[in-house]
């Protein structure tokens, strides 16, 4: 019996149950549309959370200084110290002291109204050095950025977040235009492109200017010269333990700290930070993946079951079809042919399903979804693979009928 | 799958020699069914022996192992010990899958029960044996049509067993038989659930096989379908009570 003649049996067995049938495929169905699903909402999340740390920038070192301790003895959190200054900043940017460090940016930032004619926002603002952009991964979007001789004249200059720019002049042209920060008017001189993170500290909504100005003109007093961070970037990824190092035991020095658990100070690095939370995401893709292939697995057992059935409801035919000639090895394959066909058509059902789901549901629920190939040819091959495991026992089961039994059945 | 001595080609069937000594031949044939500690000799030395072209009915009572003959005739069943050549071979020698091949080219099975599948057309249940031989698709509708149309049923070829009268699916039944070219025609209580109409029409069919020179077995315990035949063998207690030949 050829294998189209084998095809053609086993699918008028599966339409002449449809219900039977649908419901069988239905199981597998759910099985592949979860797997999937669940792997790509997985691979998506690790994607957006890695995206939204590197959009701090590459090759990053973030250095915070250390906890505050007010007159009255109450102890702030972990940055709110007045430890780092501008001069750290330089000397970390010298290549003699730290040859692993390209660039510097120290930032110190304030929340500030910003009015521009009848228009307010509040927003923060960050006093920042020129090689902001280039440590901290963003672009402009129209104008220029802070020069060097605009930190050196502490020019009254401001460039604009994304969404604070459309806060305060909606879609009138801005780059010209005049803010007022702490009653000082600013030249608007550029805008930032949006950074695309959804990250919850939204980095469109900010306003940078010259980190000189910000020191002597928004904050002055004792902490004029104190920065809030200080981002390092190293020369790649592989300086990053060495640019740590070298950060590390120069900012020791200056500060005169002798034992490193003593330090005013501590360095992280982004790269901690991804491969922290893609371990956690990592984890939850997986446990999330093996609840939905336990559903693929009592899919499964809902094939062999039906097939079971099939065969016992199917006993008169098999004797039958041995009687008119048919070796063990047709019966088998016909019952086998129609799990397997069970299997794929929950598989492909399955999968389209998935993609539709993965399709739409970024939308609704804000988290993006990763499809991979493999994993949806992976599942397809799964669902037959099911459908054949299950199926051999049942299969078997008819192949072994003896045909005077079977033909006595009623 | 295609292994020719498992497959055999129904198109050769013309030119393979007409066997020439008897299509049937059981010596000595014994059959002891075992349930839990009772055993129960079914057939108890048979030595039974059928010529090419002969149409004869084995009888009996219930009980009397007719039905057991039927399933060693038809390779349903082997024998606890005796031999039963079929066209010369050896059937107990054969594996199941030898078995599977020697029931589709050289017997063709007529039920009680019809046994057609309810989900398939008239034609499609004609074809089975042959899908089973490995004929190619253009040639099977061919020749069920053409074994439809032996039987009547050339204008039926299309009805689902359910349109069809008992008369009639035991008519489709006779053709399935007849389309793959057996050896012997193997009926076991054909009109058993027909009425007496349909199951003149059976026999009248059987009579027109016969004279087209068919091999036909027929088990049944009605003395007068029996009658119908050329020969009786009367079957009782496991052992061949007495054989008669009609004119």
């Amino acid at each position: 019996m050829s294998w189209i003649e084998t095809l053609r049996t086993s699918w008028f067995a599966i339409v002449s149950h449809k219900m039977r049938s649908a419901l069988t495929v239905l199981g597998i169905l759910i099985g592949i549309a979860a797997v999937i699903l669940t792997v790509g909402l997985g691979l998506g999340t690790q994607k957006d959370v890695s995206s939204q740390i590197s959009s701090l920038g590459s090759n990053l070192l973030i250095v915070s200084p250390g906890s505050s301790t007010s007159t009255s003895g109450v102890r702030g959190g972990f940055g709110t110290g007045t430890t780092l200054t501008q001069a750290d900043a330089t000397a970390l940017a010298s290549k003699v002291n730290a040859p692993d460090i390209k660039a510097v940016d120290a930032e110190k930032s304030a929340s500030e109204e910003l009015t521009a004619g009848s228009t307010n926002w509040t927003t923060t603002v960050v006093g920042v050095t020129p090689s902001y952009l280039k440590v901290r991964s963003r672009t402009l979007e129209t104008g220029e950025f802070i020069t060097k001789a605009d930190e050196n004249s502490e020019a009254s200059v401001v460039v604009l977040g994304s969404e604070t720019a459309q806060e305060l002049f909606g879609s009138t042209r801005v780059v010209g235009q005049s803010v007022t920060i702490d009653s000082q008017t600013f030249e608007v001189i550029g805008v930032l492109a949006s950074s695309g993170s959804n990250s919850t500290s939204n980095l469109d909504d900010t306003a940078l200017i010259p980190l000189s100005t910000m020191a002597s003109n928004l904050v002055g007093g004792s902490q004029a010269n104190t920065v809030s961070t200080v981002y390092l970037q190293a020369t790649s990824a592989d300086a990053l333990p060495a640019a740590y190092q070298e950060a590390k035991s120069l900012l020791l020095n200056r500060h005169g700290i002798a034992a490193s658990g003593d330090a005013d100070f501590t360095i992280s690095s982004q790269d901690a930070l991804v491969s922290t939370a893609t371990a956690v995401y990592k984890t939850l893709t997986i446990l999330l993946t093996g609840i939905a292939a336990l559903s693929l697995l009592v899919g499964g057992i809902g094939v062999m079951n039906i097939m079971l059935v099939s065969v016992t409801e199917r006993t008169r035919e098999i004797g039958l079809r041995k009687a008119l000639g048919a070796p063990p090895g047709a019966i088998r394959n016909q019952f086998l042919v129609e799990a397997a066909i069970l299997g794929l058509t929950g598989g492909v059902i399955g999968a389209a399903l998935g993609v539709i789901a993965a399709l739409v549901l970024p939308g609704v629920i804000g988290s993006s979804i990763v499809l991979s190939g493999a994993a949806i040819g992976g599942s397809l091959v799964v669902a037959i693979g099911i459908g054949l495991v299950f199926g051999v026992y049942p299969a078997t089961r008819a192949a072994k009928l003896a045909p005077i039994d079977a033909l006595r059945t009623e | 799958m295609s292994d020719a001595s498992v497959w055999p080609v129904f198109e050769d069937e013309e030119t393979e020699p007409r066997p020439t000594g008897p299509v049937i031949q059981l010596r000595g044939a014994r059959k002891t069914y075992k349930s839990g500690s009772i055993e129960f000799e079914a057939l108890r030395g048979i030595d039974l022996s059928i010529a090419d072209g002969e149409y004869v009915a084995v009888v009996g009572p219930s009980g009397s192992g007719k039905s057991t003959i039927m399933n060693v005739l038809g390779c349903l069943d082997t024998l606890t010990s005796g031999e039963y050549l079929l066209a010369g071979e050896n059937v107990e020698e054969l594996d199941e899958i030898e078995l599977a091949a020697v029931r589709g080219r050289r017997i063709g099975f007529v039920f009680q029960q019809f046994h057609l599948l309810p989900s398939l057309s008239a034609w499609r249940n004609v074809e089975l044996p042959l899908v089973y031989a490995g004929v190619h698709r253009d040639e099977r509708r061919e020749r069920a049509v053409e074994a439809l149309t032996k039987v009547g049923l050339g204008d039926r070829i299309d009805n689902r067993p359910g349109e069809l009268s008992g008369g009639q699916q035991q008519r489709v039944a006779v053709a399935r038989a007849l389309v793959g070219e057996p050896t012997m025609i193997l009926a076991d209580e054909p009109t058993g659930n027909l009425d007496s109409r349909s199951t003149e029409d059976v026999l009248a069919l059987f009579d027109e096989l016969h004279e087209a020179g068919r091999t036909i077995v027929l088990i049944t315990h009605e003395h007068d379908v029996a009658a119908r035949s050329r020969r009786i063998v009367q079957v009782r207690d496991g052992l061949i009570q007495s054989e008669e030949v009609l004119a």
